[in-house]
C-alpha cells in the first residue's frame, strides 16, 4: 500500500520535473521525488542509505542548484521554445526503449519467483553496512576521499575569475 | 513485493530521466534530469540487494550477500556529489562568458 503511494509520488514529481516552465519549480519537485525514494529505501529496510540520500541529494546538492539557478536569475524559464518533432522524437525515444525493456522483464524466466524483501532484515542497518564497508571495500572508500579533494580542487580552478 | 515492480519503478524514472535529457534546452534542467535517473539506478541496486538477501537469509540467517548493493549506491552518492560539483562550476563560467544556460547556443563554442 506504501509501495503503491511512494511510486505514483515518485512518477508524478518527475514528470512535474519535466513539465515545469520555472526551473526553482523543476528543483522542488525533484527534491519531492528524492523523499519519494528515500521512502522507498525505508520500505526496504535500507536505513543508512535513506538518511544519506536526504542529507546528501536533497539536502546539499539540491541547494547548490538552487543557488546556482538564484545567482543565474532564472526566475521565469526563457529558452525558446523548441521544434516540436524534436520534442516528440525524444519523448517517443525514451518510451520506445521503456517499453523494450519492460517486456523483456516481463519473459524474463529468472526474475518469476523472486521477491525484495520488505519492512526486514539486517543488511540496511548502518552497523552492518559499516562492518563490511570497512572490512571489504577500504580502498575504494580512502579514493573516494581523493575524489572529493580533486573535485573541491577543479570546482574552485573552474570558477576562478581572472 | 515481487522485484519485477521495483525494476518497472526504477525504468519507468529512468525513461523519464532520458526524456528529459532529450528534451529540454535548459543545461541545469538536463543535469537534474540526469540526477534522476541516477536516482532510479540506485533504487533499482537496492531493491535487488533486498532480494538476494532474502534469497540468502533463508538458508543462513547471519548472512551479509546483499550489502554489496547498498554499498555500490553510497559510492553512487559519492560521485554524483563530486560530479555535480564540478558541472555546475562549468556552468556557471559558460554562464559568466556567454550569458545564457541554452544547449544550443553553447554548442557554438567552436569558434
Amino acid at each position: 500500500m506504501m509501495f503503491w503511494f511512494l511510486t505514483v509520488v515518485a512518477l508524478l514529481s518527475a514528470l512535474m520535473v519535466l513539465l515545469s516552465k520555472n526551473p526553482v519549480h523543476s528543483v522542488l519537485w525533484l527534491i519531492a521525488v528524492f523523499f519519494a525514494i528515500s521512502g522507498h529505501y525505508i520500505l526496504l529496510n535500507a536505513q543508512f542509505l535513506a538518511i544519506v540520500n536526504l542529507i546528501v541529494y536533497a539536502g546539499a546538492i539540491m541547494v547548490l542548484f538552487l543557488f546556482v539557478i538564484m545567482l543565474m536569475n532564472l526566475n521565469k524559464d526563457s529558452e525558446p521554445p523548441k521544434n516540436v518533432w524534436m520534442k516528440l522524437a525524444g519523448v517517443i525515444a525514451a518510451g520506445w526503449f521503456l517499453s523494450v525493456i519492460c517486456f523483456l522483464i516481463n519473459q524474463a524466466p529468472e526474475l518469476h519467483n523472486k521477491t525484495a524483501q520488505l519492512k526486514d532484515g539486517n543488511i540496511g542497518l548502518i552497523e552492518n553496512l559499516g562492518k563490511v564497508l570497512f572490512t571489504n571495500y577500504l580502498v575504494p572508500f580512502e579514493i573516494s576521499s581523493v575524489l572529493f579533494l580533486s573535485a573541491m580542487v577543479g570546482a574552485v580552478v573552474i570558477g576562478k575569475k581572472d | 513485493m515481487p522485484i519485477q515492480y521495483y525494476i518497472y519503478l526504477a525504468l519507468a524514472l529512468f525513461s523519464i530521466g532520458i526524456a528529459g535529457v532529450l528534451t529540454r534546452r535548459n543545461a541545469i534542467i538536463i543535469f537534474m534530469s540526469v540526477e534522476i535517473m541516477l536516482n532510479a539506478v540506485n533504487l533499482l541496486l537496492v531493491a535487488f540487494s533486498k532480494m538476494h538477501y532474502a534469497a540468502a537469509s533463508l538458508s543462513d540467517k547471519a548472512t551479509t550477500v546483499g550489502s554489496d548493493g547498498q554499498l555500490f549506491v553510497f559510492f553512487i552518492m559519492v560521485v554524483a556529489a563530486a560530479e555535480v560539483s564540478v558541472g555546475l562550476a562549468i556552468i556557471v563560467m559558460m554562464f559568466r562568458n556567454t550569458h545564457s544556460v541554452d544547449v544550443n547556443f553553447l554548442n557554438r563554442l567552436k569558434n
